[in-house]
């Protein structure tokens, strides 16, 4: 096409791309860039060039946060999954003019607010909250039992919020899923468990890959949730880096977490590109819509 | 599945997400301080909020920015997504990874790659800064919901308005945005409740003379029960789903 | 007719995506006030051909001339050409009235002059009534309708019509034909036409060029381009033909042979010049094959076939019979209810020719 096509094609285009260029791009170049440089108590950050920030991270006390955080985020999508795999099943089966209002109840708490929503598990949750208190009342215990402030309440809380990301990528892949090979695997005489396991998962691991990926990056991240249900103990890696850049102002050492966190985002979504790609040679779904 | 325990699983899922919310609106009515027991039906934290001055401010700081950033967003959105549907250009599949990227990428990692760049280029942290954060995370969301629309509409009707003598700019005002209007109106709606509700951008690119709502939720809470945040969460919910159920509607709509 | 005056010649287009040459050096002239087609397999060009003539196309090399003015850089819309497209791409969020009313605004047309001029073009395609409804409330034959009054309300000097048919039942596309050509007559518009379908082509145009693989393989009248196909692939695409295999054994001059088919020698007629010893494809149509029974008196002489298969067409009997060779021949007649001797029985020799002068004679191509 010509470029006499004026104006609006320019900024139809240009508008996006240095606004992404310029904030995403650029950015996380630059994220990059400063993991590598040194902390200065006077410019932020200075040269010269090292790895030291990387070095650092591998001190026993952050490899325990680290480690810590990690397995957090990893039990909350791994809950996640386990709920939310049989739930995309049972919407699926569902007739279809149920299917959307199911899935949009689902996807609403994601608009909202979360950090309110997870001020009402720490409402519901503590000492004084409304569990506690009924199993009091009920005189099943006499003492609140610690349920705040616990790595239980950070996985309970990290599942509530994220939990509509797995759901919607797993609907998703179910519903491109053919019932046909369902039928022929039936006529074939398999099982509802192998029909499940040699069936419906393989053919559905881009939307697992994709549900996992977008729970357990965000995990590892939502500084809030531990703040507010898992107190000073349980950190997520979120903290580290928010405690590295507002307070202790060692930015090369909080890029570096997040670089880290940028090799696990490249990891999955090679993971989910090279499931797309099975199952796409399967003659199963198609990737990314983009 | 049996269908009565497929119900039972889906209802008591559902349940569970929604009996938080509905702990919090509840309390936000209960003139009992620390929402044990019910104390009576009361507006007197809605009151509190309200005369509070610090927090009036923030929620009007709060509203500022998520127009501005949802109007702004929604602007270049739509564009992007009009020229990713419509134009073949080069450098067209970077910008789409670009959207693909800036949509996955964790929040945090977002948040800090954002406060480096505002200082690398030397932009003041505060309303400029909240508003460039909340644009760049609203973005794709507008992108895609604009683009999945066109993508439903057969693209020969385009040219078929430039072979009835359409310009590119008629075609774009004439038909592409009457078409795409839901979708427009829609990643309006999602943009300002993502930004109205966001916490990790902000918490990082927000300067000190600048207090938003969220933000001020936020501290709030970490230092303990006080029944007002009761009140701020519950309109803060509202709102969103108010929003969100609009969005959706109109999206619905003539389809 | 007045002698034909050009209007668009197209000169020399190319075009090739990646690998793919789509045009050929392609060549056409296409007359002022006539129905023309294009006719060819799917991806054969034709379409990028029309979409050229729109301007939705650019070309890798060639010109464009209409009425002698080059609108090679000319944008689509800018140029007098319309289009009417397969899908009919009406605008879901107008009326009707709108739609046809689109082109009008663009161009800047007096607002007192848009109603009348819409309200005309509608009643033109008989949907008068239907102005103020959306295009998602009519049938597919009324959408049709609808996007032909878009197109003519702006009395382009060529419209261009893509396969414009194609979506549309078999009955409903018999009546929309004759429509189309009333249309035609009615306004003098030169109409271009692009359809893969041979019969559509046939019945409806004043020329029609036939393409393949990017190139014109034949311009001609329908009769021309039916009767005397100028090679074996327009032959095949336009209707049904049988092909046999013969040699020249004899030139008589004056491109009268002597050719030898199926162990038989025939006098034929060939618009080629051949040397003796030259292998021919004869090329009948299945309704100029007679079949007779082979007991009954043969004046001149016949093949010999075998009844393979019989199929029952409604107003033919197309019969499937198989010569020594092994070559296979339809033959498609006539019910004539007073000739008894009409049914053939399955394995019965029967006895097959043709009227001298009714074939094609063709250099040897498989």
């Amino acid at each position: 096409m010509r470029s006499s096509f004026g104006s609006f094609r320019f900024w139809a285009i240009g508008l996006a791309s240095v606004w992404l260029t310029l904030f995403v791009f650029f950015p996380n170049l630059l994220v990059i860039f400063t993991s590598l440089l040194t902390r200065d108590p006077q410019a932020t950050v200075s040269l010269p060039v090292n790895v030291d920030s990387y070095v650092r991270t591998l001190d026993v006390l952050y490899l325990q946060v680290l480690w810590d955080s990690l397995r957090m985020s990893l039990l909350a999508m791994v809950f996640c999954l386990l709920i939310g795999y049989p739930f995309a099943m049972a919407i699926v089966s569902l007739p279809k003019r149920w299917q959307p209002v199911i899935l949009f109840l689902v996807i609403l708490p994601f608009w909202t607010n979360s950090l309110v929503r997870t001020y009402a598990i720490q409402f519901i949750l503590g000492n004084q909250g409304i569990i506690n208190k009924s199993l009091i009342g009920l005189g099943l215990i006499d003492k609140p039992l610690q349920l705040l402030y616990t790595q239980f309440a950070v996985i309970l809380g990290l599942c509530y919020i994220l939990l509509p990301f797995m759901v919607l990528p797993l609907y998703s892949a179910l519903e491109k899923l053919d019932i046909r090979l369902h039928h022929a695997a039936k006529d074939l005489g398999a099982g509802p468990l192998s029909r499940f396991w040699y069936i419906t998962v393989p053919l559905t691991s881009p939307g697992i890959v994709a549900g996992c990926l977008m729970v357990l990056l965000p995990a590892m991240g939502m500084f809030y949730i531990s703040d507010l249900l898992g107190g000073a103990k349980n950190l997520l890696l979120g903290n580290v880096i928010k405690t590295q850049f507002l307070h202790t102002r060692d930015w090369p050492f909080g890029s570096a977490f997040s670089v880290i966190l940028i090799v696990l985002l490249g990891f999955m979504l090679w993971l989910y590109f090279r499931a797309s790609r099975f199952v796409s040679k399967q003659g199963g779904l198609n990737g990314s819509d983009f | 599945m049996a269908p009565i325990f497929r119900w039972g699983f889906m209802g008591l899922v559902l349940t569970l997400i929604y009996i938080p919310i509905l702990v919090l609106v509840v309390n936000s009515f209960n003139a009992s301080k620390y929402g044990i027991k019910w104390g009576g039906f009361t507006f007197k934290w809605y009151e509190k909020f309200w005369n509070n001055e610090g927090l009036m401010g923030a929620a009007l700081n709060s509203l500022t920015v998520s127009i501005v950033a949802a109007s702004v967003a929604t602007v270049i959105g739509t564009l992007a997504a009009v020229a990713l549907h419509r134009y073949h250009f080069k450098g067209k599949a970077l910008l789409s990874s670009m959207v693909f990227v800036s949509m996955l990428t964790p929040e945090i990692v977002m948040a800090i790659s954002l406060l480096i760049v505002f200082m690398a280029l030397g932009i003041k942290l505060g309303f400029i800064s909240l508003v460039i954060g909340h644009i760049t995370f609203c973005l794709p969301f507008v992108i895609v919901a604009v683009y999945s629309r066109l993508k439903g509409f057969d693209m020969k009707m385009l040219e078929a308005a430039r072979d009835l003598g359409a310009s590119e700019s008629s075609i774009f005002w004439k038909i592409i945005l009457p078409l795409a209007l839901p979708a427009v109106a829609s990643g309006w709606l999602l943009s300002f409740t993502l930004s109205l509700d966001d916490v990790i951008v902000s918490a990082f690119v927000t300067g000190p003379g600048y207090e938003i709502l969220p933000l001020k939720v936020y501290s709030m809470v970490r230092v303990g029960v006080s029944p007002e945040v009761n009140a701020i969460s519950t309109i803060l919910l509202v709102v969103s789903l108010v929003l969100v159920v609009i969005s959706q509607l109109l999206l619905r709509e003539d389809k | 007719m007045n002698e034909p005056r050009a209007l668009l010649i197209l000169n020399n287009l190319s075009k090739t995506y990646g690998s793919n040459r789509v045009l050929d050096n392609f060549d056409l002239t296409i007359f002022d006030g006539e129905f023309f087609t294009l006719l060819g397999p799917s991806g054969c060009g034709k379409t990028t051909v029309l979409r050229m003539i729109a301007g939705l196309e650019d070309t890798d090399t060639g010109n464009i001339q209409l009425e002698n003015h080059d609108i090679g850089q000319v944008p689509a819309e800018k140029r007098p050409i319309n289009t009417v497209f397969q899908s009919y791409a009406l605008f879901p969020h107008m009326t009707v009235f709108d739609n046809v009313a689109f082109g009008l605004r663009m161009s800047g047309v007096a607002k007192e002059e848009i109603a009348p001029r819409v309200t005309e073009a509608l009643e033109m395609v008989r949907l008068g009534e239907f102005a103020e409804r959306k295009p998602a409330q009519l049938s597919g034959g009324q959408q049709q309708r609808v996007a032909i009054a878009r197109a003519v309300v702006n009395r382009p000097k060529l419209l261009l019509l893509d396969e414009s048919l194609s979506a549309l039942d078999y009955k409903l596309r018999q009546q929309m034909q004759i429509e189309l050509k009333r249309l035609q007559r009615k306004l003098g518009i030169t109409f271009v036409y692009v359809t893969h379908d041979q019969e559509e082509a046939l019945s409806m145009s004043d020329r029609v060029v036939v393409m393949n693989k990017g190139k014109v393989q034949q311009l001609g009248t329908p009769r021309e381009i039916y009767e005397q196909p100028a090679n074996l692939f327009v032959a095949k695409f336009i209707g049904e033909i049988n092909q046999l295999v013969g040699e020249i054994v004899e030139i008589d001059g004056n491109h009268e042979y002597e050719v030898k088919v199926e162990g038989l020698q025939w006098r034929l007629h060939a618009e080629h010049n051949f040397k003796v010893g030259d292998k021919v494809n004869v090329l009948l149509r299945p309704e100029d094959v007679r079949v007779e029974y082979i007991d009954d008196p043969h004046p001149d002489q016949y093949l010999v076939g075998e009844v393979i298969e019989r199929n029952y067409k409604g107003k033919t009997l197309d019969s499937l019979i198989r010569l020594p060779s092994g070559i296979e021949v339809i033959a498609s007649e006539f019910f004539d209810e007073d000739d008894p001797s009409f049914d053939y029985s399955l394995n019965q020799k029967v006895a097959i020719k043709w009227v001298p002068g009714w074939e094609v004679v063709l250099p040897h191509e498989v």
